[in-house]
């Protein structure tokens, strides 16, 4: 159990964090802050799997963050690779200015 | 209190041991050998290896191993040689249009491999823990070899895009397996479906089915269904062709096997109804609009990835045929369609981005339809491959892709979803204009007077791959049994 904070606040505050970031991806236009929205979405869920993970006394909630973390930081420094590298073509980050497919 | 260790089945795994240790042998390599395409056989030639353990385990009884967490049934095995041939093949298709562009590293080749260990890992885990580690090591490794051409700048596009893309895809996928496991209090596939059986109180749990939903949105990004399909275009376009043959066919029956066992273990005794309904109306969305978009395309790499769209489409009918409970037959029926489609499609596609890469112009995206003109008078036998390919896409029998849809199609109407394979039909029917579309350029135009014919090299390694890959699209089409009878052991352990 959760002290004195029910599970229904954790899941309503981590559905509000997953939302902005799920807006933000879809908003935004900075490449890096979309990266910064997407791991806003990915810590929402770890806020999720914590939450439950105490709330059913089950530790494989805990494992599975871990697991996220993990993955949450290859992503961003392939991401961050992919950007740098496409910098060398045209100085800019805003993904509309990426704009030479087309079909 | 004594420890105890755990029984582990390494010759379970054996194909993917096989794998990850032929990635960590070419990275040695790698730093030792100035001779890069040497790498590219090498791998080949280990992924040909990687078969021989995956023809042994076809006949093994089959348990899971490693706590519950993969099991190596005939499904897994199945799916197994599935992306070694798709490896293989675009790795043969490669070797030398890396070379000709300039891009010719060995990392291409390790990319390739720890991918296909993602994908092999998602066809046999059976907790969605092991399935998220396989998306990811699969997706990664992607995102990096769509943005591997580092001169053109499409190609860093692909790869940016992809990536942005598939990582808001993995948010919800991870968002809906947090919402299963807060349901279910458990990670593993088996677990929750035993769990719904045995709490039947709690079968309309909505935050299962939020979880569900979420789920099914991050595995429709994944095989890039509509309306999640945005990225593949685009990505599928400025990648380097070779990458985009694997990524078409690698990742998409690698979506698949997740899916397919996720939704029949999990969830194949409570909301059938919902996710039957939500996948159908997915797959005619699916192959509409794909159908619809290529339609309009000029350029025969972006049709092709809309075509792979409509195909993720004809798939989805085969998954929502997979039936609610009980019946057995039916269910092997479905799956074993799938997979003949999968396979199939894996032979068909590779082949058909083998003769794009062929006839690439260099230094930018060179696949526009009227290269094709008169194709057939400059080279005759890539000409008339591609028109097998074309044909097989199509559905058109005595080909393989025909015995594919065929198979799905069937397991749909048993599955009392027969308007959905009305639908499908009519799909393959639309499909036919654009498909057809290149064996007219190729064989029905002249070429344009004044304009001197560019000599096409013919590389060894995607000759090979083109005649292999049409080989099995003409000798499967015909005689269809074997590999019917090998897709009817891919069945769940």
């Amino acid at each position: 159990m959760i002290g004195a904070v029910p599970l229904s606040y954790y899941l309503l505050l981590s559905a509000i964090l997953f939302t902005i970031g799920a807006g933000g991806v879809l908003i935004r236009r900075n490449a890096i802050i979309i990266l910064m929205c997407v791991e806003m979405m990915m810590n929402a869920v770890n806020l999720t799997f914590v939450a439950f993970s105490s709330y059913l006394d089950s530790a494989t909630g805990q494992i599975f963050v871990f697991m996220i973390m993990v993955v949450a930081a290859v992503e961003v420094a392939v991401g961050l690779a992919l950007l740098v590298e496409l910098n060398r073509h045209k100085e800019a980050v805003n993904i509309d200015e990426f704009n030479s497919l087309k079909g | 209190m004594p420890i105890e260790f755990p029984i582990l089945n390494f010759f379970a795994l054996s194909p993917i041991i096989v794998v990850i240790v032929l990635a960590l042998i070419v990275m040695v390599v790698d730093m030792l050998s100035q001779d890069k395409t040497a790498l590219g056989y090498l791998s080949a030639l280990g992924l040909l290896g990687a078969l021989i353990p995956c023809v042994t385990l076809l006949n093994q009884t089959k348990s899971p191993t490693f706590q519950n967490m993969v099991v190596s049934d005939g499904y897994a095995v199945v799916f197994y040689i599935i992306f070694i041939i798709a490896a293989l093949l675009s790795i043969l298709i490669a070797l030398t249009y890396l070379e000709e562009r300039g891009m010719q590293q060995g990392e291409y080749y390790i990319l390739i491999l720890l991918s296909t260990c993602g994908m092999m890992l998602m066809a046999a885990s059976t907790d969605l823990i092991v399935t998220f580690l396989g998306l990811e090591i699969m997706s990664i490794a992607l995102y990096v070899l769509a943005g591997f051409n580092r001169r053109l700048i499409s190609s860093g596009e692909a790869g940016l895009k992809y990536f942005l893309l598939g990582a808001f895809a993995s948010a919800f996928f991870l968002y809906g397996v947090a919402f299963i496991y807060g349901a279910t209090g458990s990670t593993n596939i088996h677990d929750i479906g035993t769990w719904f059986t045995d709490n039947p109180s709690y079968q309309s749990n909505p935050i299962a089915l939020v979880g569900l939903a979420l789920l099914i949105i991050g595995f429709a990004f994944k095989v890039a269904a509509v309306p999640f399909h945005w990225w593949t275009p685009d990505v599928y376009h400025g990648a380097p062709t070779s990458a985009t043959a694997f990524m078409a066919v690698g990742a998409k029956a690698a979506g698949f096997a997740a899916l397919v066992r996720i939704l029949s273990i999990s969830f194949g005794g409570v909301f059938t109804v919902q996710w039957q309904v939500a996948i159908s109306l997915l797959a005619v969305i699916t192959m509409t609009g794909g159908n619809i978009a290529a339609l309009a395309q000029k350029d025969v790499k972006r049709m092709l990835a809309y075509s792979s769209i409509a195909h993720a489409g004809y798939l989805l009918v085969g998954v929502a045929a997979l039936p609610p409970t009980g019946d057995e037959l039916y269910r092997v029926q479905a799956v074993s369609g799938l997979l003949l489609y999968l396979m199939s499609y894996t032979f068909i596609n590779i082949g058909a981005f083998a003769v794009v890469a062929l006839l690439e112009k260099r230094g930018e995206i060179g696949t526009k339809l009227s290269d094709y003109t008169a194709l057939s008078t400059r080279q005759p036998f890539i000409a008339f491959v591609m028109l097998l390919f074309m044909f097989s896409l199509t559905g058109i029998p005595p080909f393989i892709g025909f015995w594919g849809k065929w198979y799905v199609f069937w397991a749909a109407v048993d599955a009392q979803l027969s308007w959905l394979a009305a639908i499908g039909m009519i799909n393959s029917a639309i499909s036919a204009f654009y498909y057809l579309s290149v064996v007219v350029q190729m064989y029905m135009r002249t070429e344009p007077a004044g304009d001197e014919a560019v000599p096409i090299a013919l590389p060894a390694p995607i000759v090979v791959t083109v005649a292999v890959t049409a080989m099995f699209t003409l000798l499967f089409g015909l005689w269809p049994t074997p590999l019917i009878d090998l897709m009817s052991l891919g069945m769940f352990g």
